[in-house]
């Protein structure tokens, strides 16, 4: 029943397919449509091969070498996260345009002008690749390293009794083992792409929502708006079979009542110089540097940036991120426990339609949620003025429930996942275990799930947080009267042009989202200090592959 | 015994599928739903003016608030995207809260007016202080600043004498030299929307075949990256409006500055119809409870001192004749400005954004 109450903004949109097809889609596609498609193809591909590139190498090195700086690296290859993709791409934009900083000191150095030069262009499908792989690499790198910390070195073992190279071990063995869970960060990061507007438009490239925003808002048509987002739809329905596919109902299991983590290899010279560039550079680039910039554009206007309102939206922000995250954990666990212990096909695919929110952009989610909740508050208001001569106005709409409800299509997906895949760690024979030693349904809970659930539920809180203090177009356009957050301010003084003033707000939202990210890090050297100390025993651990 | 030990565990397994997630769920959520139900504001009161604007908070809420000093009349604020904020008009009805809409570009207005959410409001006031060109002949909206797209050039490799009009820059001679932005953007759109009212749709396609083929670079950026990309040396004019311009030359920054000091204006088509322009605007909406008021705060943003205000902070034009100008955008000379009105360039915005598809403007 709620899961299906949060997918009528993604149905609200998909019904739109079922409507003729008018002029302006004729129009679309002889002109623009065949390159809508291309180019959000090959972003998908360039962000799919940049996030595995970067999560899995930097997961790999931080879990199974030690090198110099590999305790450090080991938090801090999150930050990135905390740093909104249409902040990076603003930064990167002011810095390596034509006219920027960069290009202006070459040509001063070298006495070159226009032409003489090649110098990569930054405002392009592969800079928006490029900007977007360096924000969203760490949701592969979260849970492919969450991977790696749970595998028995026993498998490793046996395959380099059997001729295996360290590198074929990996390949052959390890990586296979990984895959649901990297398959999941990537579909993550995926969905986050196809869900992107700032970057793309900053950068004039013209994929599937910045077509959205022209046919909408340019040509008028609301209906061939709806069918572009249903054709985009589609492309994560896509998503979501390939990533059945690959699995392709092969379990990873492993057996034993001893597991042994993963052997470490320390590093030496050239090797571990490699490991530490490899890792020290997605950090620079994803986070150093923007946030280095926004903190030097900062420093010169913070005295106009930080002003009496400043503390409010902090809170604002803060609170919204919190309610969100909390509530997002709250349903997920529902959904999740739902799906468990009475699993039912109406339900499943109830939730998995919600989920797949998290691709949409968030402007149409707004839409999507607005049109209902304007519709039953008139209802509501009609029926009370015919009835009893009374109207109610807008109960709902322009409320904080709505823009909450637009969060939660939003970002069940993160939080879903991330529960599922915990509690898919948790087997019926361990429930039963419990049980056998006099447990009581709550203890069960409490001395069983809760301890190997803990770390996904930090994990599930910690990432919707840090979404629902970067999401700006739903925010925007649901927020009641005299609202604001750090968003809203940062994107109404960067999209006017005012990077400088824009940099207090941005990097307040950084900082926040550092917070969080920073909780998940101690989590992830716990875990690693646990893993890394003396083998414990545990018990028979069958895992059931996280699913997207 | 074995057998009542398996049948045992296996009830109680049940009994923990049926029970095990819902307290802590069920806890989470109420206090979720608690928190939310604490940060929900109450409904606004009806002396209140309640304003949607698509201009930018830190671009209208000085005046609001000047408005609120003069009449005591409180003014509450949504920003947003001008797109999205129509919408929420149009799904909100009759029961929409929003007293007045603000926004940019004579397009949207005209949209608006189309969606049915904005009802003809004028006054004396407004009728004396606005010229006709610049309100919709209905009273549906009326403009409050005017800003102008004319040629920016980088001096000394451009002499103002190569420059004519709008229509001259598809010619040969411009090739690879024109800086413009995305035909994303409601500036670009009015525009050819004002080159069909002139020319009709067979000629613009034309001219702007022309005219795309001449780009430096493919569309990027905002106004203010295209005079800085010519003032560095990409290309050689820029297109832009005004108050880009105007406060770039202002700026704090002096690298912008030194950019904006490059390039000099050029008014084009002087000697036909007058160089392009657009306004800002505001309309009270079909749904207000306060009309009264709301024509009021509208009566105030063409005061003469909310004119000085958008002249010298926002360094727009004033809508009002006789306003001081800043100094700033007095040095860019005075022009003849295209005095088709301004509904047409609405009407045809559609046509327009259908033909820089087919021009392939990205």
């Amino acid at each position: 029943m709620l899961a299906g109450l949060l997918c009528v903004p993604v149905l609200v949109v998909a019904a739109s397919v079922l409507q003729p097809a008018g002029e302006v889609w004729r129009h679309l596609v002889d002109t623009v449509l065949a390159g809508y498609v291309r180019n959000s193809l090959v972003l998908m591909l360039g962000v799919a091969a940049g996030t595995l590139l970067i999560g899995v190498s930097t997961a790999w090195l931080t879990v199974s070498c030690r090198f110099p700086g590999v305790r450090v690296f080991e938090w801090a290859l999150l930050l990135p996260l905390a740093v909104p993709a249409y902040i990076i791409a603003y930064t990167y934009a002011g810095m390596l345009d034509f006219a920027g900083p960069v290009q202006t000191a070459l040509r001063d150095w070298f006495g070159w002008s226009r032409g003489d030069y090649w110098f990569p262009p930054v405002r392009t499908l592969g800079g928006a690749v490029a900007m977007l792989s360096l924000v969203l690499y760490p949701y592969v790198y979260l849970l492919a390293r969450t991977a790696f910390l749970e595998q028995s070195a026993a498998a490793v073992d046996v395959a380099r009794t059997l001729g295996c190279g360290a590198l074929g071990a990996f390949v052959r063995v390890t990586l296979p083992a990984a895959r649901p869970a990297i398959i999941a960060g990537l579909s993550l990061a995926l969905m986050e792409t196809l869900a992107d507007f700032g970057t793309v438009q900053h950068f004039g490239v013209a994929v599937f929502t910045t077509g959205i925003f022209r046919t909408w808002f340019g040509l008028g048509d609301v209906t061939a708006a709806a069918q572009l987002s249903a054709v985009l739809l589609g492309f994560v329905f896509a998503l979501v079979l390939l990533e059945r596919w690959s699995r392709r109902g092969a379990r990873y299991t492993q057996v034993g009542s001893r597991s042994r983590p993963l052997a470490t290899r320390r590093l030496r010279g050239a090797a571990a110089a490699g490991a530490f560039a490899a890792c020290a550079l997605p950090l620079l680039l994803g986070f150093a540097l923007p946030a280095g910039q926004l903190a030097a554009w900062a420093i010169e206007s913070w005295r106009d940036g930080v002003d009496a309102g400043f503390a409010r939206l902090v809170f604002n922000s803060v609170a919204l991120a919190a309610c969100a995250s909390l509530l997002a954990l709250a349903l997920a666990l529902l959904f999740a426990y739902t799906g468990r212990l009475r699993p039912s096909r109406p339900a499943r695919l109830a939730t998995r339609v919600a989920s797949m929110g998290y691709a949409v952009p968030g402007t149409v989610i707004a839409v999507g949620v607005m049109l209902p909740f304007a519709w039953l508050d008139n209802t509501v208001d009609a029926w009370m003025r015919d009835t009893f001569g009374v109207s109610t106005g807008l109960l709902l709409s322009g409320t904080l429930v709505a823009l909450m409800f637009a969060y939660m299509v939003r970002f069940l997906a993160v939080s879903l996942q991330t529960v599922e895949s915990g509690l898919g760690r948790i087997t019926r024979a361990m429930d039963e275990a419990g049980r056998s030693l006099g447990y009581r349904t709550p203890e069960v809970v409490a001395r069983v799930h809760v301890p190997i659930l803990r770390g996904s539920l930090l994990t599930a809180v910690l990432l919707v947080f840090v979404d629902v203090m970067k999401e700006l177009p739903a925010t925007l356009i649901l927020r009641p009267f005299d609202f604001n957050t750090l968003a809203v301010r940062a994107y109404e003084l960067a999209s006017d042009e005012r990077l400088e003033d824009a940099s207090v707000a941005a990097l307040a939202i950084v900082a926040a989202g550092l917070v969080p990210v920073l909780v998940l890090s101690v989590g992830i050297a716990r875990s690693r200090r646990r893993e890394g100390g003396r083998p414990r025993p545990r018990p028979a651990l069958e895992r059931i592959p996280a699913s997207a | 015994m074995t057998m009542s030990l398996m049948s045992r565990i296996r009830r109680s397994s049940r009994s923990v599928r049926r029970r095990a997630g819902a307290p802590l769920a069920a806890r989470l959520g109420a206090a979720g739903l608690a928190a939310v139900a604490a940060l929900a504001v109450a409904t606004p009161a009806s002396a209140d003016v309640n304003v949607y604007s698509a201009r930018k908070e830190a671009l209208i809420k000085p005046l609001l608030d000047r408005f609120t000093a003069a009449t005591g009349v409180q003014v509450k604020l949504v920003t947003g995207k001008a797109g999205p904020l129509l919408q929420r008009l149009k799904s909100e009805g009759r029961n929409s809260p929003a007293d007045v809409f603000i926004t940019v570009d004579a397009g949207r207005l005209h949209a608006a007016k189309e969606a049915g959410v904005l009802a003809p409001a004028t006054s004396p006031a407004l009728e004396a202080a606005v010229p006709a060109a610049y309100r919709d002949p209905e009273g549906y909206w009326t403009g409050l600043s005017v800003r102008a797209r004319p040629i920016f050039y980088v001096k000394g490799k451009v002499q103002p004498g190569e420059l004519s009009t709008y229509e001259a820059l598809a010619e040969p001679a411009w090739k690879n030299r024109i800086c413009i932005r995305s035909s994303d953007n409601i500036y670009n759109q009015s525009l050819v929307a004002s080159m069909i009212a002139a020319h009709g749709q067979g000629e613009t396609l034309k001219w702007m075949q022309g005219f795309v083929a001449n780009f430096a670079r493919k569309p990027q950026g905002g106004d203010r990256d295209q005079i800085k990309a010519a003032a560095a040396g990409e290309c050689d004019i820029a297109i832009a409006n005004t108050y880009y311009f105007a406060r770039m030359l202002k700026s704090d920054d002096p690298d912008q500055a030194k950019a904006a000091s490059k390039l000099d204006v050029f008014w084009p088509n002087q000697s036909g119809r007058g160089a392009h322009v657009n306004v800002s605007g505001a309309g009270v909406t079909a749904a207000s409870k306060n009309r009264e008021d709301a024509i009021r705060l509208l009566e105030f943003l063409v005061s003469d001192a909310s004119q000085e205000w958008y002249a010298d902070v926002n360094n727009e034009y004033p809508v009002k004749s006789g306003v001081a100008l800043s100094a700033t955008v007095r040095d860019l000379g005075e022009f003849k400005a295209d005095d088709l009105n301004l509904a047409k360039l609405g009407e045809l915005n559609r046509d327009a954004v259908k033909l820089m598809d087919q021009a392939g403007w990205k």
